[in-house]
């Protein structure tokens, strides 16, 4: 199990991997913004968190159809079906190294967008946080997404059609936790532990339905 | 606008929408049927498949 | 083992065969039951006067509810046939949640724009950011990708199987959706929107709302029946169609099987 966390490690930070894809692209998400919305910095700092959780959703979604179609091309995936370890351990595991890899560099990178977008620490720090404790969550509806579209030649999009809905809670919880800590009245806990729930509930359904995907996409 | 072309507006879409359903769902039912008409009176049968020497489809 | 048996007699029993059989026998009625319903339902809805405060547009709920909550029933359908599909393989559920599909998103979007009529004249907005209309667009989406998720692959047991795990993790996520749109929409509750009424729904219009929901429940199993015959019509005339084509591929074959 270790030695697959590394391997999709490398796999990941390795020439053409998703990894730096997927942070660039954050940035350009979120510094395009304000050629849309205007250099307005009151109302910059005022969306803030809501742009670069959005440019996190969207950049999350975008490494998600490699996650195991390479695996399909080059046959591993068949060894990984035939194991004696449970399917859904070796999804698990497959899932967190997907995170590191993708999901890690846009949590590192929020900080920076969050400077360029105006936000003052405390929301630069909360945003940070919801990231951080969301994005796996994201990884993990993904998974199913990208398990179910495995044999789809060109299933990216449809991945992300797929996959966004269920996302919506993620990003309702992330936004609402990001905003209650700099916003007075409105407590940081709650949404924040019901992100916590939503994560570690997904951590269990997704790698559950992503393994029983897999076994029904091959035959 | 007053209430009535809301309504009317409404009922209209929510039948439309209906219609258009029964249509597509009858429509696809007669085409359907008219295949396999065409095929059985190709002699292509559902039964020969089960068979295990299909002497129907020499002829 | 005699579970086995009794599974196997089950599925005997809802072959497709069977199903057409029953189907063709059921239809007519149901139909004919659809029709007075919504000629009963129609009249009743069109007879009763309007409410105090919400003046007539409170007849467009007859339209808009019923068609709301077939948009939940039919995943729930849909969701009880993807079991059926998993657990039991069973070809009859295959079917099943993927005509269940199109009717589902048909009806959401009645409850759309029947909604977002009804919000014009009562918000003065087509479309407010409202809890339930979110909730429901969201849904909306969820048909329209399962939709296309079918539509995508060609093997039509593999397409079902894969839809039915992605059918299963939305039903089990739709609560969760559900009470993350609540949430949401109380933090962000513009000042302006009327709350609805609730649950205190005067009698009058009860009875013509239950008479619209049924006529709109029979027409969802009316169509939903046929098409699940059209689709098992669909796959024999395929499969009969490859079985022809491979007779018409045996012929030239068969000089090579006397050759050897």
């Amino acid at each position: 199990m270790a030695a697959l966390l590394l391997r999709d490690l490398k796999l990941s930070v390795r020439a053409g991997g998703g990894a730096l894809i997927g942070v660039l692209f954050f940035i350009t998400v979120v510094a395009v913004i304000p050629f849309g919305v205007g250099p307005d910095l009151n109302l910059l700092s005022r969306i803030g968190p809501a742009i670069v959780w959005i440019g996190a959703l969207l950049s999350a979604l975008l490494g998600l159809d490699r996650m195991f179609q390479t695996e399909r091309e080059d046959g591993s995936l068949d060894l990984m079906l035939m194991q004696e370890h449970p399917l859904v351990l070796t999804v698990l595991v497959k899932c967190l190294a997907h995170w590191i890899g993708n999901g890690l560099p846009l949590v590192i990178a929020s900080p920076l967008l969050g400077l360029f977008m105006n936000m003052d620490e405390v929301a630069i720090g909360a945003t940070m946080l919801t990231l951080l404790v969301g994005t796996p969550a994201l990884t993990f509806i993904g998974a199913v997404g990208a398990a179910v579209a495995v044999t789809l030649p060109r299933g990216g999009l449809l991945v992300s059609i797929l996959v966004l809905p269920l996302a919506v809670p993620v990003l309702i919880f992330g936004v609402s936790a990001s905003y209650a800590a700099v916003e007075d009245p409105a407590p940081f806990l709650p949404p924040f532990l019901i992100l916590v729930a939503i994560t570690m509930f997904f951590a269990v359904l997704g790698p559950l339905g992503a393994a029983l995907a897999l076994r029904n996409a091959d035959d | 606008m007053s209430h009535t072309f809301y309504i009317a507006m409404s009922y209209g879409i929510a039948g439309l929408v209906s219609l258009c359903l029964i249509g597509w769902v009858w429509l696809d039912g007669r085409a359907r049927r008219r295949e396999l008409a065409q095929l059985e009176a190709a002699g292509i049968r559902r039964r020969s498949a089960t068979s295990p020497a299909p002497e129907g489809g020499k002829a | 083992m005699s579970e086995s048996l009794a599974i196997t007699k089950l599925s005997d029993l809802a072959n497709p065969t069977r199903f057409l059989g029953l189907a063709s026998r059921v239809l007519p009625w149901l139909s004919a039951v659809t029709a007075i319903l919504f000629a009963a339902g129609l009249y009743l809805s069109f007879a009763g006067e309007g409410d105090y405060q919400q003046g007539l547009t409170v007849r467009i709920m007859y339209v808009h509810v019923p068609a709301a909550w077939l948009s939940m029933m039919c995943y729930t359908v849909m969701a009880l046939s993807a079991i059926g599909t998993l657990v039991w393989r069973h070809p009859l559920a295959d079917v099943a949640h993927k005509t269940a599909a199109p009717l589902g998103a048909a009806f959401t979007l009645i409850a759309l724009a029947t909604g977002s009529l009804w919000g014009k004249p009562m918000w003065g907005t087509w479309w407010v950011w409202d809890a339930r209309l979110t909730s429901v667009f969201v849904l909306f989406l969820m048909y329209l990708g399962l939709i296309a998720l079918n539509r995508a692959m060609d093997d039509p047991g593999k397409a079902a199987r894969l839809c039915a795990i992605l059918i299963l993790v939305g039903f089990v996520n739709i609560p969760i959706i559900k009470f993350s749109v609540d949430w949401w929409n109380t933090l962000h509750q513009p000042a302006s929107v009327i709350r609805m009424g609730g649950s205190s729904i005067d009698g009058s219009f009860l009875r013509p709302l239950l008479v619209m929901a049924l006529a709109f429940t029979m027409l969802f199993f009316t169509l939903h029946i046929a098409a699940m015959r059209n689709e098992i019509w669909r796959r024999r005339v395929s499969a009969q169609r490859r079985m022809a084509a491979r007779m018409a591929g045996d012929k030239p074959g068969l000089t090579t099987e006397m050759s050897t």
